[in-house]
């Protein structure tokens, strides 16, 4: 990039700069969550684990400050003791019919909806409401939308580097019009001048009175042939396009048997990816839920939110299970056979996101394809990713790269864009 | 450097450097085979441009039908049960058994299909590996010629109505006094014991009569004549010095050849420095697998076998001072040898003999005495229970079932019309039987003659146990639920027996509650043990007794001698005829496989057939040619049958003798099985009265002049006669100087290099790998490298089929093969070598008399300046940065370059597409929807046009990557294996990591890493054809005969 382009873009690049030292405090202080102002030590080592297993197991029906498919359990080891709690977690039927006031209460006050055992250990538990702890001190969330309009800002900004060369463009063509004008009235007035001197030669005759006939020039072999050329051009560019693009199905968002949308579930609820796609951290394939994962929190959920006759599309999960009939889902990211593709290697190991490669999920009420899906598209990511290097396999593979290159290493350093590692 | 130089040969035709073998040797494909049926063009021309044609018709009509994208659909489980992710393979240990074959196994399962099988690690009796016929069984699962139910007379109908017809029969059989018969192979299982037991109690007048169809009751009579046990001991080849075998393949067929070859290889590996190893001496007809390994054979003609035998006790008892036996001499190279090292090995040597004559196997077992191997190469307190057929008790069975003594028969999974000797006497005598049940997987040629088929499980869809050997237990799990509306040959028998609902999970594991809970202490909860044992799969109730108790010998070995003087002579001019076990198909119960069917034969390189070995001096006196799989129809003619077959001409068969392998002929096997030779069972002879495997009299063959074809690999793919592709040496020799001991490949250079390289230099020559044209790569991450122990490769094919199971490699059939378009990824050479060439008959006749035999899996060998990957005009092959030369079939655009420039002959080219295309309907793995199911799903089913080859398993390799990854750990040595290296039940084969210092590989090839440069310091080590620097990851240690110089 040069100086100039930076200079011309500073203000927002300063205003982005800005909200990211915003963002990336806000992000200390999430990891370093002990808040030693607020009087109370809180173990990190165990807010650290109990924020794992809380997003892994509790956060799909409770949030620490708002009501999802449970009561928010900020203050919770205040309103109730910890002895209870872990009795609750791990069989609240047994609390239940024990006949214990508060929880008759509250099981009542949520439509009787049972919660699901949980075999933690004591240890799980405590380090659960570690975390809980810790979020309750920081008080309902703030940041989220401080790190959105980041995120925003940072769209701007790749916006505008696209946006200066279209300008940059206009303009040339602006300046070439201007000094092709300029010519045209510099040669007429030349035309005229000459053609107030009698005494021109006859060759010089013919080239001042020329004349610009239309027809003639169309014919001319030059003009034909340049126009053949553009126009061949412009077909074999659109049947290249065209080749280019057969099996690609960016945007494919075809109907699905139920019209789920994973922006209520992902987006609205939070439901973390994982709690339904659960192959993807241990498998290649990244798995549809079956339906006894719909029924998990549906067999209590009949209605859409604010509705107030039963959904006829959770219905159908209903028939599915009654007539044991598994539903048959369109699938929309379809990799050629020929290709090997890991969710493991990517999300739990490589550490990259759903929304890499799927897009903004959780705002999308009909799921579509968002990327092309090309292997130029998985060669590029290969050779920009970073390698997440916490991991005991590289740690050689780091060492050795840093003797021979400053850069960081990347996917393609280690062998990423070999053939066998997808195809075989 | 070698003084001699031996002359290697695959084949007769290339001993001989016939015009023929020429010709395809030097040509790559054989170009003018015609690629579609009568299609053949004349004009080579038009075949292109049709192609042409073709290419832009499906450019264009690819292009349109990409338009609308075909919906696919992902349909989710509607319950997922909570141990299957798809994705991830699960294991399951289990049990593999036909009749008395067995194998310890682990199943691997995706998405609930068994896709593989692997062998188990933790089993004492067969943890070293897998067999072709165990690793090809998954496939069986899937045979479209299964039985979906049961029939009665041929229609199908419902259990209840077959229950209650059967109960009903038998009701009035046992209530009229009436006989019942349950015929079976040996039953390795005690809860199916038991279960038999309990139908038995219910229906008196039931007996069980077991058959093998390879017997060894001989040696069960012969041991209890001798020692007073009806057994067959464990034999322990790793403790044996010097083993002596009369015609007992126990490399390839003889009772339990996995764990046999395991603990022979044992004692013949030499790593780490280990200069000692067993010597194998083979007295047989056939060139078998054993004495292809044995470093002294002696063919012999079947009428001397028995001879032999006394002429070797005689040698020994001279030795020990004790009286000969009255019996001819008989006159075999290497006798002498062999009694004189037997004799100094005295307690450390075994004699073993594939007899099934009880007085040749009493001698044996004096011999054994003699040499006092009772008790230590010969453990007769820990018998082995793989053959408990009773000749006796069968053959009365079938005079009783011709007479009508019987009422009842139950077949259970056993094919005896088949594959028992006197199986037309049984389909005759059925005819008039009140009840016959066939309890069978297929409809096959005995339950086509009975009127119940109750259909059975695949053994993958079955609870069981086994016995193998004393002490040694293992549990059978199914690892998919039933494909088809069958019934475990236990629950049948059970529910004929009055019991409803039989669960026969609960039956055994009742059993293993009542037999084997309290042999143990460790755990006090049934449910813990149970679940345990079936974790591991194998239990074993007591490790084996340290004390062995001496058993004496009390046979009669002067009777034993008199009656095999009276059936053996020393010197018959009959010809006579052997008949063998072939390693695929065995008793040919899974003839069906086309897996086994294509795999093709150790010693004779021929598949999808069988046909009649001859010796080269029988085929000039028939006038016999065997040139590229061109030969001709014999007729054999054995008493009043007359069979015609084509003709091998093998060398070291034994002269005057014919060898024919059973297991063929079937004719109601299934589509694959069917016609494919002929059925040799009922040629079995019956002297004393026992079934024998060898025809010594009435035996004639003749020519018919008819020309016939037979599928054979042995010389395709051949190495254009380049020198030092096999190495080896004997141990003499590589004890004394094991440096000298082989062939170091070497280049002149001109003096200035020479100066340079200083050290490197010998004779003003460098070793190949100082001078390239290429830089060469680096290995950060992992380097990956094999080594291959031709001492320890048995040839055994193991790995081929477990190779074509875990990579979906096609089964082309047998026009295809002969064409030479195998698509294998791993073969096994088979080279002879005689001490010259031949060029008239005369010397062919001597050189093919007896040679010897060198096994060489061979393979993509991964080469680090890969002359393939320099050819290939679009990059399709290349190199990666661990080592492996990858393939990337999307890319190839099947110009066959790196094929032709590939010195090694590894590559296969896809002629056709050999899935979903009914013209390739025996390749069932990829044409039928059932079939598919056995299709590894990790890895691509290649379409016609590209080229593939070896991968070095490399969805293996990214699997065990990503499982250390997710540990955040680098792969431990031994966690990825390919599926050669995991099949192989000798270890010949090692694989890993060789930039992890900890790898077997570094430790086998004593490799030190310098840095820039790798030393190796093994002597054995090399590469084939090192002279081209072509740089291999494969390594070969050379093979290591124990012979004696100038022997």
């Amino acid at each position: 990039m040069s100086a100039k382009s930076k200079s011309r873009r500073h203000l927002p690049a300063i205003v982005f700069i800005f909200l990211q030292f915003l963002s990336t405090s806000l992000f200390a202080q999430d990891a370093g969550s002990a808040t030693p102002a607020q009087g109370e030590e809180l173990n990190a080592e165990m807010v650290a684990a109990g924020e794992t297993l809380f997003n892994n197991n509790c956060k799909v029906c409770h949030a620490v400050h708002s009501k999802v498919l449970g009561p928010p359990l900020a203050n919770v080891y205040e309103r109730r003791p910890i002895e209870w709690i872990k009795s609750f977690v791990r069989n609240s039927q047994q609390v239940i019919e024990s006949g214990d006031e508060y929880a008759v209460n509250l099981f009542n006050e949520y439509n009787k909806t049972m919660m699901t055992p949980f075999d933690f250990s004591d240890e799980e538990i405590l380090s659960i409401i570690e975390y809980i702890k810790s979020e309750t001190l920081k008080g309902p969330p703030v940041e989220e939308k401080v790190t959105v309009a980041a995120t925003e800002t940072t769209v701007q900004e790749q916006g505008i580097s696209s946006g200066l060369l279209i300008t940059f463009l206009v303009l040339l063509l602006i300046i070439l019009v201007l000094i092709l004008v300029v010519l045209f009235v510099l040669v007429s007035v030349l035309t005229k001048y000459l053609k107030l001197k009698a005494e021109l030669s006859a060759e010089d005759k013919e080239i001042v009175y020329q004349e610009l006939e239309f027809g003639k020039f169309i014919k001319s072999p030059g003009f034909v042939w340049v126009a053949t050329f553009i126009l061949t051009a412009f077909i074999f560019k659109a049947v290249i396009d065209g080749l280019y693009n057969v099996g690609i199905q960016q945007g494919y968002a075809p109907t699905q048997p139920i019209a789920f949308s994973h922006k209520v579930h992902a987006g609205d609820f939070k439901i973390d990816c994982n709690y339904c796609h659960t192959g993807v951290r241990k498998s290649r394939n990244a798995n549809l839920p079956s339906v006894n994962i719909c029924m998990n929190c549906h067999v209590s959920i009949n209605k859409v939110t604010g509705a107030t006759e039963p959904s006829v599309e959770i219905q159908k999960i209903y028939d599915a299970n009654e007539n044991n009939m598994p539903i048959e889902w369109v699938r929309v990211h379809n990799l050629p056979d020929l290709a090997y593709f890991n969710h493991a290697q990517h999300f739990e190991v490589g550490g990259i996101t759903c929304q890499t490669c799927h897009g903004p999920v959780e705002e999308m009420d009909v799921l579509r394809q968002q990327e092309n899906l090309t292997m130029g598209w998985c060669i590029d990511c290969h050779r920009k990713t970073e390698i997440r290097t916490d991991n005991g396999y590289y740690d050689k593979l780091v060492k050795i790269h840093a003797e021979k290159s400053d850069k960081p290493m990347v996917v393609e350093d280690i062998g990423g864009l070999e053939c066998s590692k997808c195809h075989y | 450097m070698k003084k001699d130089k031996k002359q290697y040969w695959k084949g007769v035709e290339q001993l001989t450097n016939h015009p023929e073998f020429v010709k395809f040797a030097s040509r790559e494909f054989p170009q003018e085979l015609p690629i579609e049926d009568g299609k053949l063009k004349e004009d080579g021309g038009s075949t292109r441009r049709d192609f042409l044609k073709l290419m832009g018709f499906s450019l264009a009509a690819a292009s349109l039908a990409a338009c609308e994208a075909p919906v696919r659909k992902a349909i989710p489980y509607l319950n997922k049960p909570e141990e299957i992710d798809p994705g991830i393979p699960n294991y399951y240990a289990s049990t593999y058994t036909n009749g008395g074959n067995y194998a310890s196994i682990v199943v691997k399962t995706r998405e609930g299909r068994p896709i593989k099988i692997e062998p188990n690690k933790l089993s004492n009796v067969t943890g070293s590996g897998t067999s072709v016929q165990v690793e090809a069984s998954v496939l069986s699962l899937y045979d479209k010629a299964r039985l979906t139910g049961p029939y009665i007379n041929g229609s199908a109908v419902e259990w209840k109505e077959l229950d209650s017809q059967v109960k009903t029969k038998l009701e009035s059989i046992v209530s009229g006094g009436g006989q019942i018969r349950i015929v079976s192979k040996t039953i390795l299982s005690p809860s199916t014991k038991a279960a038999i037991d309990k139908f038995i109690e219910r229906y008196p007048g039931t007996d069980l009569v077991m058959y093998d169809p390879i017997s060894a009751y001989g040696m069960v009579k012969a041991n209890e004549r001798s020692f007073g046990r009806a057994v067959i001991p464990t034999y322990h080849f790793d403790r044996a010095n010097i083993v002596v075998s009369f015609g007992a393949d126990f490399l390839g067929t003889w009772i339990n050849p996995i764990r046999y070859s395991a603990d022979f290889i044992k004692n013949r590996k030499l790593e780490n420095g280990k200069k000692t190893m067993s010597r194998l001496y083979q007295f047989e007809a056939n060139l078998s697998l054993t004495g292809a390994n044995a470093d002294y054979r002696a063919p012999i003609k079947p009428s001397a076998e028995g001879l032999a035998v006394t002429t070797l006790y005689n040698l020994l008892a001279s030795k020990a001072g004790k009286p000969a036996l009255a019996t001819s001499p008989v006159k075999a190279d290497h006798l002498d040898k062999a009694a004189n090292d037997l004799w100094a090995n005295r307690g450390r040597s075994l004699v073993v003999s594939g007899s099934n004559d009880p007085n040749v196997q009493v001698v044996v077992n004096a011999i054994n005495d003699l040499l006092q191997n009772i008790g230590s190469t010969i453990d007769l307190k820990s018998p082995v229970y793989f053959r408990q057929g009773d000749d006796e008790k069968m053959r009365q069975f079938v005079s009783d079932l011709g007479a009508g003594k019987i009422q009842g028969v139950i077949f259970m999974n056993c094919n005896p019309v088949y594959d028992y000797y006197q199986g037309e006497k049984i389909k005759a005598a059925l005819e008039k039987i009140n009840l016959k049940v066939s309890l069978c997987e297929r409809e096959d040629e005995t339950a086509t003659s009975t009127d119940y088929v109750a259909a059975t499980h695949h053994y993958l869809e079955s609870w069981g146990d086994a016995n193998p050997s004393e002490g040694e237990y293992s549990l059978q799990q199914p690892a998919i639920s039933p494909l088809f509306n069958t019934r475990q040959a236990e629950v049948s028998l059970l529910t004929w027996a009055g019991n409803n609902n039989v669960d026969y999970y609960e039956f055994v594991k009742n059993y293993w509650k009542e037999h084997f809970f309290s042999t143990q202490n460790k755990e006090s909860d049934f449910t813990r043990f149970f679940d345990k044992c079936l974790f591991d799969g194998v239990y074993s109730l007591n490790p084996m007794a340290v004390t062995m108790e001496m058993i004496t010998f009390g046979g009669d070995v002067n009777a034993a001698a008199s009656s095999i003087s009276k059936t053996y002579s020393a010197n018959s001019n009959a010809v006579e005829l052997a008949l063998y076990e072939t390693i695929a198909l065995g008793d040919g119960t899974h003839a069906n496989n086309p897996w086994l069917q294509e795999t093709p034969d150790p010693i004779t390189k021929a598949c999808w057939d069988n046909y009649l070995t001859i010796s080269q001096t029988m085929a000039n006196e028939l006038g016999v040619e065997l040139i590229e799989s061109d030969t001709y129809l014999l007729d054999l003619k054995v008493g009043d049958k007359t069979y015609t077959l084509p003709a091998i001409v093998q060398p070291g068969q034994a002269r005057g003798t014919v060898g024919l392998a059973v297991g063929y002929g079937r004719t109601k096997a299934g589509r694959v099985g069917n016609n494919i030779g002929v059925n040799a069972f009922p040629l079995i002879s019956k002297k004393n009265g026992l079934p024998l495997m060898n025809v010594t009299d009435g035996v004639t063959v003749t020519m018919t002049n008819k020309p016939a074809k037979v599928a054979q690999t042995q010389t395709h793919h051949t190495f254009m006669n380049r020198e030092f592709v096999v190495q080896e040496t004997t141990l003499d020799t590589y004890k004394n100087h094991p440096e000298h001991a082989f062939h170091r490949p070497a280049i002149a250079v001109s003096t200035g290099l020479e100066k340079k390289l200083g050290d490197q230099k010998i004779d003003g020559r460098v070793p190949p790998r100082e001078i390239t044209l290429w830089k060469g790569h680096s290995y950060d991450n992992h380097h990956w490298a094999m080594t291959i122990d031709m001492n320890a490769c048995i040839g055994c094919a193991a790995c081929t089929v477990a190779c074509q199971a875990e990579n979906n490699v096609p089964v082309v059939g047998k026009k295809e093969v002969i064409n030479r378009r195998e698509m294998a990824w791993i073969r096994i050479d088979r080279y002879y070598s005689s001490e010259k060439g031949a060029t008239s008959n005369k010397e062919l006749e001597k050189a093919a008399e007896n040679p010897e035999v060198t096994f060489q899996p061979m393979m993509c060998q991964h080469c680090n300046n890969a002359p393939c990957e320099t050819v290939c005009p679009v990059a399709a092959t290349t190199h990666s940065t661990e080592g492996l030369n990858q393939m990337a079939y999307n890319r190839c655009i099947g110009t066959r370059y790196c094929a032709n420039n590939c010195p090694y002959k590894v590559r296969r080219f896809n002629w056709f597409k050999y899935h979903d295309n009914s013209k390739f309907a025996d390749n069932t793995s990829m044409n039928n929807d059932l079939g598919k199911m056995v299709l590894n799903p990790d890895v691509t089913v290649r379409s016609r046009g590209v080229m593939e080859k070896c991968s070095f398993c490399v969805q293996r390799i990214q699997y065990g990557k990503l499982e250390a990854k997710k540990k955040g750990r680098r792969p431990i040595d031994g966690e990825i294996t390919p599926a050669c290296a995991s099949a192989c039940p000798t270890d010949a084969i090692t694989f890993g990591d060789i930039k992890d210092p900890e790898s077997k590989v570094v430790s086998v090839l004593q490799l030190k890493d310098r840095g820039d440069k790798q030393e190796i310091h093994e002597h054995r080590a090399y590469h084939v054809l090192e002279e081209i620097n072509v740089r291999p990851n494969i390594w070969y240690l050379a093979k290591v005969r124990n012979k004696e110089e100038n022997a």
